[in-house]
């Protein structure tokens, strides 16, 4: 029975892809010029972080304006601007791209044992075309700002609007091919690059849920790009297709707008469902539950939600069989969704568990998540949309997913992979503390919208009823607590880049092939390119983890 | 990454590399094929929505030069599968001219464009405060029989379809809205695929491309056949829809 | 009495009920699961907590018995809520025919309204207990969206030549409930909304010929422009006119060019106003002028109300492409959406 650490003292291998001679260098100019995936996802990993900035201070100054009644901060249209910037900043600059353009890009070539992406030119393309989209859109806060929603929905964006949409929509536009060309390159990547022996179901659940994540990238995002350029020219020459006054329909713009931006937020979840596929094996020692249902899941979540847009218009007074057609759909995609849910659930069954800090985020992350789902079948049921579309209901049901699940997913795998990333640890009782304060914290925030939705608290509002007072200040309370939450791993991720203990290429130990080379990893990944000869999350015939053949629940298999 | 010959670091053999770049560009086609899906939706709706105004607007085309388009891109589609032929069996110096030639066909495609943007202008069909479905029937001095008659012809036909859509301006508006933002943008197409051109007509001419490399080729072939598809549906629905003098 | 912090609205219409039911429905399942999860995470948590640096746990890979449950019973319970919320939405679909008839108009930031008689309201909308309600929403700019949390019934009011959005609902209990602008539609969107006041019948015909002074009836409104647009040259009511009649129109089967027929509702009348000739009647000439921008919503609103006025004459059978409504004449045009 060994009792030795786990985690003998390592030191950082002599030459990694951070501090690697190829090119130019170490020098600036070798970072803003580099193809290789890992230091791209660096560059996102600051670009979006920015945004996340950004959108955040956005958010506090909602919550701080939303403590009385009659607004306590800003005017209406600064306040209109506000909720408008948060969410174009968070959904099209921030969550898009969080878990795919920074974990994914580093992960998927290594965890298929590829050298790099398939188009390393257009991976670091796509940064740019990220950058100048953001330039864009920054223009547009800084110059009026932005006062539509983030729905763009005409013909209020394409007409009435004193704002600076224009640049706006240029600025979503070129961003989506940032989107575009990434899935693009995940697809091939994925289709032709995996390593001897990695069969597609050998591929970790978190390639699986970036190949469905993927689809929807290409295939949605040009719908909404080609929507929102029409939008654009419709403001900036006076065209008329989606104005009524000129014979356009404003319901179109509405149908094209949704025909994406349902399945985005598929791109949103389904990388934080690959994040927590990988983290509860990990930290529960075992395969997981049910791997080609999740693997499937994944595809059917993708597939299905293309045809569930029309269930944000139950109210527009559009045709009872559509919305019937609609409705059912819409349960239909809930199912693979608690699919997940169980058997992720399962997967803890005779575990050997432990609470590393990743471990609690995916925790938190199902138990958000669930909460989010399954206020979704509210949403998607037609008797009671009515009452609550367009109130806080739906406010805190996204935010549950998009919150709740994306970010505390995105943190969970920053936790999960950071050790891969800069070869070093950081406080695990310190992000304990921060991930549990973000729970809380985020509970507080959202949970009570749920209540003020169906009170009949409607969104967007700058002002509001005395009633709803006490649940908008309890609401504003809980965000200064997630503000903590939130800070606390960014500077202490900060602080372990250089003071963190060194990690050692696997310190948790997990099964995947990222966790086969160096913490940071060579420049082209694998020293030898890797064969790979075993089973996903398979804890048993991996006698180079160092662990007990069999824990004290499961007797050894020394055999085999 | 590093680069071995035609093998670029990141693949371990050409095979692959090619597999991946055919797979990227047909990948690439697809999301072309919803981004041009939005706006043939649009079309499409609006079309039923407002038949007789589309089809008003659709008989100011000229037809003339649209159909010799659709025959210079045809063509030009035959060139560009020519010099991938070229390529793939080792024709070094046609293939340079294929991709010459097809360049060459798709800088007529584009002129001819120009000219056409240049009579919607002149006829005041440009959507915005000047557009003017009337302006032409009422401007211009015919000098022939032949030329009054057809005028006549026109404008009576602009008065019955006053009648049973009054506000036809600007569904007609809408019509040409439509036309300018579907054909512009399959002619900012055509000119990317006009660069994409010249860059391989370089290489060509270095005599970089045989019979076992000649990915490049083979991919933007597959992007200018794909643009060219576009216009085949382009072509029936902007000129050809309410054709009957 | 509502407590300090109610977790729900007042139920005051028909309708609420139901949804609470709904709610209660689809929050109890959803309780049980989300417990069910969370409990058993942190029972597992603890129960399986690693007891030693080096220890894995059982290699169980999954099982197809438990995947088929958990696959099937949430699909089941799904249905179930679609098919009660597909239940409860067909009846918010489903208008009445004998209801009292309102036009709510939206414009950045207000809401005009106007009760039958032709009185007109701004942020406030006045309702008798107990009587169907119908509203008829229009907007003159943006998308708004008109929102009454204690009646649970919310319908997009959209801008458009072709479009009134309708909806319907009964109050129950009197008393003033808020009402919303729940469709974002800029600066000062959260202004947009008022009171609706829930009054005893009596008290409500009080009410309206009470406060008398406020609007002429709008039906001798729209005689009135019906007679000054000229209307009346064409549409002759004895049907010998260059325009279909148009006595007993409303509820009516229409039959147009091409063989279509549609059902006259406020919907039709206000295109046909509008844009006449998107829809010609069968063997007449699209001779009428387009009113588009010519007429403001009160006044499409007063020709509505006036040719709907003309349901209980004679209906001309000949030549005017108009069926008459089926069944009993003198009862109200079934409603059709």
């Amino acid at each position: 029975m060994s009792t030795a650490p786990l985690v003998p003292e390592h030191e950082l291998p002599d030459t990694h892809y951070l501090n690697a001679t190829y090119g130019s260098g170490r020098s600036i100019r070798a970072w803003l010029l580099t193809t290789d995936h890992k230091r791209i996802a660096l560059l996102y990993l600051a670009s979006v972080t920015v945004f996340f900035f950004i959108g955040g201070i956005f958010a506090t100054m909602i919550r701080i304006h939303l403590l009385t009644p009659g607004g306590a901060l800003v005017s209406p249209e600064t306040y209109n601007k506000l909720f408008t910037m948060h969410g174009v900043a968070m959904i099209f600059f921030f969550l898009i791209p969080s878990i795919p353009a920074i974990l994914g890009n580093f992960l998927i070539p290594i965890m298929i044992g590829a050298k790099d992406l398939a188009f390393p030119k257009i991976n670091l393309l796509s940064w740019y075309i990220y950058l100048i989209g953001g330039c864009f859109v920054l223009y547009s806060f800084g110059t009026g700002g932005l006062d539509t929603g983030w729905t763009f929905y005409t013909p209020l964006s394409s007409i009435y609007s004193n704002s600076a949409v224009t640049p706006a929509v240029i600025g979503i536009f070129i961003n989506g091919f940032s989107s575009i060309l990434t899935g693009l390159n995940f697809i091939v990547t994925i289709h032709t690059m995996r390593a001897p022996g990695m069969t597609w179901f050998r591929l970790p659940l978190f390639v699986w849920a970036h190949y469905a994540t993927s689809l929807v990238m290409i295939l949605g995002t040009p719908v909404v790009a080609i929507t929102l350029l029409l939008a654009g020219l419709e403001r900036m020459f006076h065209l008329g297709f989606f104005n009524p006054s000129m014979g356009g329909d404003p319901i179109l713009f509405q149908h094209l707008f949704w025909f994406y931006s349902h399945p985005a937020v598929y791109i949103m979840i389904l990388p934080a469902m690959g994040v927590v596929s990988e983290i509860i094996p990990t930290f529960a020692r075992k395969p997981i539950f049910g791997y080609s249902f999740i693997a499937a899941s994944s595809i059917a979540i993708a597939v299905i939600g293309f045809f569930v847009w029309a269930h944000h218009m139950f109210v527009t007074g559009e045709s009872t069989y559509a919305a019937l057609a609609f409705s059912f759909l819409s349960y239909l995609v809930a199912i693979p969704s608690a699919i997940k849910v169980f058997n992720w659930t399962a997967t803890l069954y005779k575990g050997s568990i432990s609470w590393d800090p990743p471990m609690i985020y995916a925790l938190g992350f199902i138990g958000l998540f669930t909460i989010g789902g399954l206020t979704g079948l509210s949403l998607a049921c037609l008797g009671l949309d009515i009452h609550v579309h367009d109130t806080y209901f739906v406010v805190a049901h996204f935010h549950y997913i998009m919150v709740g699940g994306a970010v505390m997913g995105y943190v969970g795998g920053l936790h999960f992979w950071w050790p891969k990333i800069t070869g070093r640890l950081y406080p695990k009782a310190l992000s304990r503390f921060a991930a549990i304060v973000l729970f809380i914290g985020f509970n507080l925030t959202f949970f009570p919208q749920f209540i003020l939705g169906y009170l009949g608290m409607p969104r967007r509002y700058h002002s509001y009823p005395p009633e709803f007072q006490v649940l908008n200040v309890l609401s504003t309370a809980g965000a200064s607590i997630l503000a903590v939450g939130y800070l606390l791993p960014m500077l202490y991720l900060f602080w372990s880049m250089r003071y963190g203990k060194v990690a050692g290429p696997n310190p948790w130990p997990a099964t995947g092939l990222e966790w086969k080379t160096d913490s940071p990893p060579p420049t082209e990944n694998f020293h030898v390119t890797p064969v790979v000869d075993w089973e996903p999350y398979d804890y048993r015939n991996r006698p180079d983890l160092g662990l007990a053949a069999g824990g004290p629940l499961a007797p050894a298999h020394g055999d085999d | 990454m590093h680069r071995t010959g035609e093998l670029y670091g990141q693949f371990q053999t050409l095979e692959q590399q090619k597999e991946s770049s055919t797979l990227g560009m047909w990948i690439f086609l697809v999301t072309e094929v919803l981004f041009f899906g939005g706006m043939f939706l649009t079309y499409t709706i609006n079309r039923h929505q407002y038949f007789t105004a589309f089809g008003i607007g659709s008989n100011t085309l000229d037809i003339k030069l649209g159909t010799i388009n659709t025959g210079v891109l045809i063509l030009s589609s035959l060139t560009m599968a020519m010099a991938v032929w070229s390529a793939q069996v080792g024709k070094k110096g046609l293939v340079t001219g294929f991709l010459i030639a097809t360049l060459a066909l798709g800088t007529v495609f584009l002129g001819i464009k120009v000219v056409e943007y240049k009579q919607k202008f002149d006829h005041h069909l440009i959507p915005g405060h000047g557009f003017d479905v009337w302006y032409q029937v009422d401007n211009t001095k015919p000098e022939t029989e032949m030329g009054k008659k057809l005028l006549d012809d026109e404008r009576e036909e602009l008065h019955k379809a006053t009648l049973t859509d009054p506000d036809i301006q600007s569904h007609a508006q809408l019509y040409f809205s439509l036309y300018f933002a579907m054909t512009g943008l399959h002619a900012l197409h055509m000119i990317v695929g006009a660069g994409l051109l010249i860059w391989l007509i370089k290489l060509s001419m270095r005599g970089r491309f045989t019979p076992q490399y000649n990915t490049p080729v083979e991919i933007v072939g597959l992007y200018w056949h794909f643009v060219d598809i576009v216009w085949i549906y382009l072509f029936p629905l902007l000129y050809l829809i309410d054709r009957h003098r | 009495m509502q407590s300090q912090l109610p977790l729900y609205p007042p139920e005051a219409s028909n309708f609420a009920p139901h949804v609470d039911a709904l709610m209660i429905f689809i929050t109890s399942v959803c309780v049980f699961f989300a417990a069910g999860i969370t409990i058993a995470i942190i029972y597992f948590f603890f129960k399986y907590h690693r007891k030693q640096v080096d220890a894995i746990g059982v290699p169980i890979h999954g099982d197809p018995r438990l995947e088929a449950a958990w696959i099937i019973i949430p699909s089941i319970l799904a249905l179930a809520m679609f098919a009660w919320g597909a239940v409860v939405y067909v009846d918010y679909r489903h208008t009445p025919s004998d209801t009292l008839d309102i036009y709510v108009i939206g414009k950045q930031w207000m809401w005009k309204v106007q009760q039958p008689n032709g009185l007109k309201e701004i942020n406030e909308l006045h309702v008798p207990v107990g009587r169907n309600i119908r509203l008829i929403l229009a907007s003159e700019d943006v998308i708004h969206d008109f929102f009454v949390p204690a009646f649970r019934v919310k319908m997009d009011v959209i801008p458009g030549y072709n479009r009134y959005n309708t909806m319907w609902f009964r109050p129950t209990k009197a008393g003033r409930y808020h009402f919303f602008c729940s469709q974002y539609c800029g600066t000062n969107h959260a202004l947009m909304g008022g009171w609706v006041t829930v009054m005893e019948p009596t008290e409500y015909a009080a009410w309206l010929s009470g406060s008398g002074a406020g609007g002429a009836n709008p039906v001798a409104v729209g005689e009135k422009l019906f007679a000054e647009k000229a209307c009346i040259t064409c549409h002759l009511a004895n049907g010998t006119g260059r325009a279909p009649s148009l006595n007993g129109l409303y509820g009516a089967q229409v039959l147009l060019a091409g063989g279509a027929t549609v059902t006259a509702d406020e919907a039709y009348i206000r295109e046909s106003i509008l844009q006449p000739n998107a829809k010609i009647v069968a063997r007449y000439e699209p001779l009428m002028p387009p009113y588009q921008g010519q007429l403001t919503e009160e006044q499409v609103i007063a020709l509505t109300e006036y040719i709907k006025s003309l349901r209980s004459q004679p209906v001309p059978v000949k030549g005017s492409g108009i069926a008459p409504v089926r069944g009993d004449e003198t009862a109200p045009a079934p409603e059709k959406r």
